[in-house]
C-alpha cells in the first residue's frame, strides 16, 4: 500500500517503540504532525525547540531510552542545536526530526532554510539528509541503532517537506541494521582484562573512577561488585553520581576541579585507577600532566578514542562497561590477592592518613585534607562541614545550610529525581544532594547548559509520573527556558523547582571573586522577576524565602514545595557571595586548593 | 611537524568529504593536501590527505575519523612501504628565445609539454613531491604565469 512519507515515518517510530515526542510545528513539517494525529504515539507541545531537545534527553537520561524531537526547518531546526550540543557532551541518546524546504529549493536561501545537518555535523553522532522518501524508513530505524549503541549519542535526520509528502511503502525492517563501518566492541580483550585484574591484585592504593558510561550501560551493578569484591573505594564523577548510593562506606563522591577533597586525594594518591566509562574531562583531572603520578591507569570504554586521549593509560580496554566489569570480577576471582586482616579492607590502606603515616607515598602534602573515605559528605548534613576546609560554624555558608536542610528532607521523600541547571546551584546540588541511584541526577555535564534543569525536569516527570521531580536552579538559568512553565501546566506534571537566586550569575562571579580581584564584570543580576508573581502567571504554586529574614521558615517552606500539589516553584534568597568551596585552583592538581 | 598521509575509504555519498574534512580541522589537523573520487567499488570512495599538527597526536585524528559512520577504513602510508604521485601544471612565459631550453627542461623531468600559446607553455608533470617542487623551482626564473597542483594520490606497496 502506497502511504507518504510522514506517515512511514510516524509507523517507523511506532514501530521502534516510541511513546512520546517533543516538538513544535511549522510548514516543512506539516505533513508529519498530521500523520501523528493518526497515532498512539503521545505529542508534547513545547514552547521553545531548545527545550523540547533537553525534555527528551531527560527523558531519555531517566529511563534509558531514547527522547525524540520534532522541529521545523530553519529557526525551529537551529533552536534545536543547542539541546543537541548538550546531548552530545553527555553522549545521550536523542533523534531529532528536522523539516527542511523542498528538495528542489534546497541551496537557493528559500524560505526557512538552514543547513541542519552541517551545523550539527560536530555535535551529533551521525545525521541523514532525506532527498528519496523510499531511503527514510530504513534511515530511522539505522538512526534509532546508531544512536543506542556503543556509545550513545543524538542523531538528526532531516526530511524535506515533499518528500515527507511522496508517496512510499513501508516495510519494517526484520533484523537491526548492519552497518559495515559500525561495529562497537563490546567484549573486552581477555588479556587486557587479565592484566588489570592482575593490577588490581597488586594494588595497594587502588581507586575505581566511574564515569557516565558506567550510567549509560546500566554497569552500577557491576560497579558495586568489583568495588565490594576488591575493596576498592569508588570515585563517581558529575555524570555518575548515584552509580553507588550516597551511604556506601566505598564511595568518596566527586573529583575534580569541584570535587571532595577525599575523592581527589584518593585520586592523587593512588597507585591504581581503575577508569569506567569516563573521558577524563578536563573538569574532573585538573592538571592533566601531573594527574594521578603514581598511579598506573586502567581505562575501560566502549570508545576507543576517548582512551589516552587526555591521560595516559598502561591498560587500555575498549568494551561495554558492564560486560568489561562482570569479565573483570571474574578473572579476579581467579587472581592472587594480598591477604587482608581480619577486618582489614584495602580501602582502608588505600587512603594515606596523614602525611606523617609511614605508610603514606612520598609527596604527599600536608595541606591535603585527607579523610576517613567512610562517607560521602553529603550523607549527614552536619558532618559535611567538617569534611570542609575553611570551617567556621555548623555550615560553610547560608546556601550550604539551604542545601544540607533540603537533602535531609528530600532523604525522607520516596523515589526523587534531581535535575539542575548550571551554576554553583549545580555544584552545590552535587556536593550536598544524595543520590541514591543512577539516572536521579540528571545535569548538563560536558556542555554545562544554562536552562537545562526544568525541561529536563519535564521530561523525568513524563516518565516517571509517580516520582518526585525536582529541578535545582538559579535565577540566571531559570531565565533560560522559564517558558516552558506553560509546558508544564498543560501536562499537568507536578514538578518542583527550587530557585537559588543569589542575584547573581554566581559561578561566574565566584571566579571574578577568587580569579579577578573582585571586578564583577556583568554577573549581577539585580533585577529579578517577582517569580512567586511569574508563578502565578503559569499558574504555577509560588512562594518566596530569604534565609537573611526568614531562617526558621526554611525547613517548612521547603517541605511546602516537596508536598505541594501541581508544579510549585520556591525561590530562596541567598547571600550573593556564598561560594562552591572548596574548589580547585585553575590549571593545579587535584590536591591544590583555592 | 611531522607529516601524515592517510588513506581514507569512505562512503561515496554527498556530505561525507565536509564531515571527513571538518573533523580534521576541528581536532586541530592542518589539511595540506587532498585528493578525493572513486575507487574500483564506485559505492567508495578514497580520500588520499595529507595533513600536519603540532599537538594532537595522528592516532587521536585516526580514532575519530574512524568514528564517523561514512569512514570504512584508514591506512596510514609512510614513505617507505607505499608509493605516491602528484600532477602539476605549469603555465611559464616563454618568448620564443627561451623556447628550447624550456623544452629540453621538459624532456629531462620526463614531464610533457600541453600546450603551447604566443607567449607561454603549459608543462605537466606527474611525480613525487619533490620532483615537482624542483621543476618548479627551474622553472620559475623563466616566470611562472599560473600552477595547478593535485593533492597527493598514494597506495601501499605491494601485494592485497
Ligand atoms: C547558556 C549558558 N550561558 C552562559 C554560561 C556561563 N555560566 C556558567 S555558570 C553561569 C551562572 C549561572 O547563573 P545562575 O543560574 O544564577 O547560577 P548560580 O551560579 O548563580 O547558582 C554562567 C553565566 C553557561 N554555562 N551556559
Ligand atoms: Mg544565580
Amino acid at each position: 500500500m502506497q502511504i507518504n512519507g510522514a506517515t512511514a515515518l510516524i509507523r517507523a517510530l511506532e514501530d521502534l517503540g516510541v511513546k512520546r515526542i517533543f516538538g513544535i510545528p511549522g510548514v516543512q513539517n506539516i505533513e508529519i504532525y498530521d500523520a501523528l494525529l493518526a497515532s498512539h504515539i503521545e505529542h508534547v507541545l513545547v514552547r521553545h525547540e531548545q527545550a523540547a531537545v533537553h525534555m527528551a534527553d531527560g527523558y531519555a537520561r531517566a529511563t534509558g531510552g531514547v527522547g525524540v524531537v520534532f522541529a521545523t526547518s530553519g529557526p525551529g531546526a537551529t533552536n534545536t542545536v543547542t539541546g543537541i550540543a548538550t546531548a552530545y557532551m553527555d553522549s545521550v541518546p536523542v533523534i531529532v526530526i528536522t523539516g527542511q524546504v523542498h528538495t528542489t529549493s534546497i541551496g537557493t536561501d528559500a524560505f526557512q532554510e538552514a543547513d541542519i545537518t552541517t551545523i550539527t555535523l560536530p555535535i551529533t553522532k551521525h545525521s541523514y539528509l532525506l532527498k528519496d522518501v523510499d531511503a527514510l524508513v530504513p534511515a530511522v530505524f539505522e538512526a534509532f541503532y546508531l544512536a543506542t549503541s556503543g556509545r550513545p549519542g543524538p542523531v538528526l535526520i532531516d526530511i524535506p517537506g515533499n518528500v515527507a509528502a511522496a508517496e512510499t511503502s513501508y516495510h519494517k525492517p526484520s533484523a537491526a541494521p548492519t552497518l559495515p563501518s559500525y561495529k562497537p566492541t563490546i567484549k573486552g580483550n581477555a588479556r587486557q582484562v587479565k592484566a588489570a585484574a592482575e593490577l588490581i591484585a597488586a594494588a595497594k592504593w587502588p581507586v575505581l573512577l566511574a564515569g557516565g558510561g558506567v550510567v549509560s550501560s546500566n554497569a552500577s551493578k557491576e560497579v558495586l561488585a568489583l568495588a565490594e569484591q576488591a575493596q576498592i573505594p569508588v570515585v563517581t564523577t558529575l555524570m555518575a553520581k548515584g552509580v553507588l548510593a550516597a551511604a556506601h562506606p566505598l564511595l568518596l563522591g566527586q573529583p575534580g576541579v569541584y570535587g571532595t577533597p577525599q575523592a581527589n586525594a584518593a585520586l592523587h594518591e593512588a597507585d591504581l585507577i581503575i577508569a569506567v566509562g569516563t573521558r577524563f574531562s578536563e573538569r574532573a583531572t585538573a592538571d592533566a600532566d601531573h594527574y594521578a603520578p603514581r598511579a598506573k591507569i586502567v581505562h575501560i570504554d566502549i570508545d576507543p578514542a576517548e582512551i589516552g586521549k587526555n591521560i595516559r593509560v598502561d591498560v587500555p580496554i575498549v568494551g561495554d562497561a558492564a560486560t568489561v566489569l562482570g569479565a573483570l570480577s571474574e578473572r579476579l576471582e581467579k587472581t592472587r590477592r594480598p591477604v587482608l586482616q581480619e577486618g582489614e579492607s584495602l580501602a582502608a590502606t588505600s587512603l594515606p592518613s596523614s602525611s606523617s603515616s609511614p605508610e603514606a607515598p612520598p609527596g604527599v602534602s600536608a595541606e591535603v585534607p585527607v579523610e576517613a573515605p567512610a562517607k560521602a559528605p553529603a550523607e549527614a548534613p552536619a558532618e559535611a562541614p567538617a569534611k570542609a576546609p575553611a570551617n567556621n560554624g555548623l555550615y560553610l555558608n547560608t546556601t550550604h545550610r539551604v542545601f544540607s536542610v533540603f537533602n535531609e528532607l528530600l532523604k525522607a521523600c520516596e523515589d526523587v529525581i534531581i535535575t539542575t541547571d548550571v551554576g554553583q546551584h549545580q555544584l552545590w546540588a552535587s556536593h550536598l544532594l544524595d543520590a541514591s541511584k543512577p539516572r536521579k541526577f540528571l545535569t548538563s555535564g560536558g556542555l554545562g547548559t544554562m536552562g537545562f534543569g526544568m525541561p529536563a525536569a519535564i521530561g523525568a516527570q513524563l516518565a516517571f509520573p509517580e516520582s518526585l521531580v525536582v529541578c535545582i536552579s538559579g535565577d540566571g538559568s531559570f531565565q533560560m527556558n522559564v517558558q516552558e512553565m506553560a509546558t508544564a501546566v498543560d501536562l499537568k506534571l507536578p514538578i518542583k523547582v527550587a530557585i537559588i537566586n543569589n542575584h547573581s550569575l554566581g559561578l561566574v562571579r565566584q571566579w571574578q571573586e577568587l580569579f579577578l580581584e573582585h571586578r564583577f564584570s556583568h554577573t549581577l543580576l539585580a533585577n529579578t522577576p517577582d517569580y512567586v508573581k511569574l508563578a502565578e502567571a503559569y499558574q504555577w504554586q509560588g512562594r518566596r524565602i530569604d534565609t537573611k529574614g526568614e531562617a526558621n521558615n526554611l525547613k517548612d517552606n521547603l517541605r511546602w514545595l516537596l508536598k505541594s500539589e501541581g508544579p510549585a516553584l520556591l525561590e530562596i534568597v541567598v547571600p550573593t557571595p556564598d561560594l562552591v568551596e572548596p574548589m580547585i585552583k585553575p590549571g593545579g592538581t587535584l590536591t591544590e586548593l583555592v | 611537524m611531522a607529516e601524515h598521509t592517510l588513506s581514507i575509504l569512505v562512503d561515496n555519498k554527498p556530505g561525507v568529504l565536509t564531515r571527513v574534512t571538518g573533523l580534521i580541522a576541528r581536532r586541530g589537523y592542518n589539511i595540506e593536501s587532498l585528493s578525493v573520487d572513486k575507487t574500483e567499488d564506485p559505492r567508495l570512495s578514497r580520500v588520499t590527505l595529507v595533513t600536519t599538527a603540532e599537538d594532537v597526536p595522528i592516532e587521536q585524528i585516526k580514532k575519530q575519523l574512524h568514528k564517523l559512520i561514512n569512514v570504512h577504513k584508514i591506512t596510514e602510508l609512510t614513505p617507505e612501504d607505499s608509493v605516491d604521485r602528484e600532477l602539476a601544471l605549469f603555465k611559464v612565459k616563454a618568448a620564443t628565445d627561451k623556447r628550447p631550453e624550456l623544452i629540453k627542461l621538459t624532456e629531462v623531468f620526463k614531464a610533457q609539454v600541453i600546450d603551447v600559446a604566443a607567449d607561454t607553455l603549459t608543462i605537466e608533470l606527474a611525480g613525487d613531491h619533490n620532483t615537482i617542487a624542483q621543476l618548479e623551482e627551474l622553472l620559475s626564473p623563466y616566470g611562472i604565469v599560473e600552477v595547478a597542483r593535485s593533492g597527493k594520490l598514494a597506495l601501499p606497496r605491494g601485494n592485497w
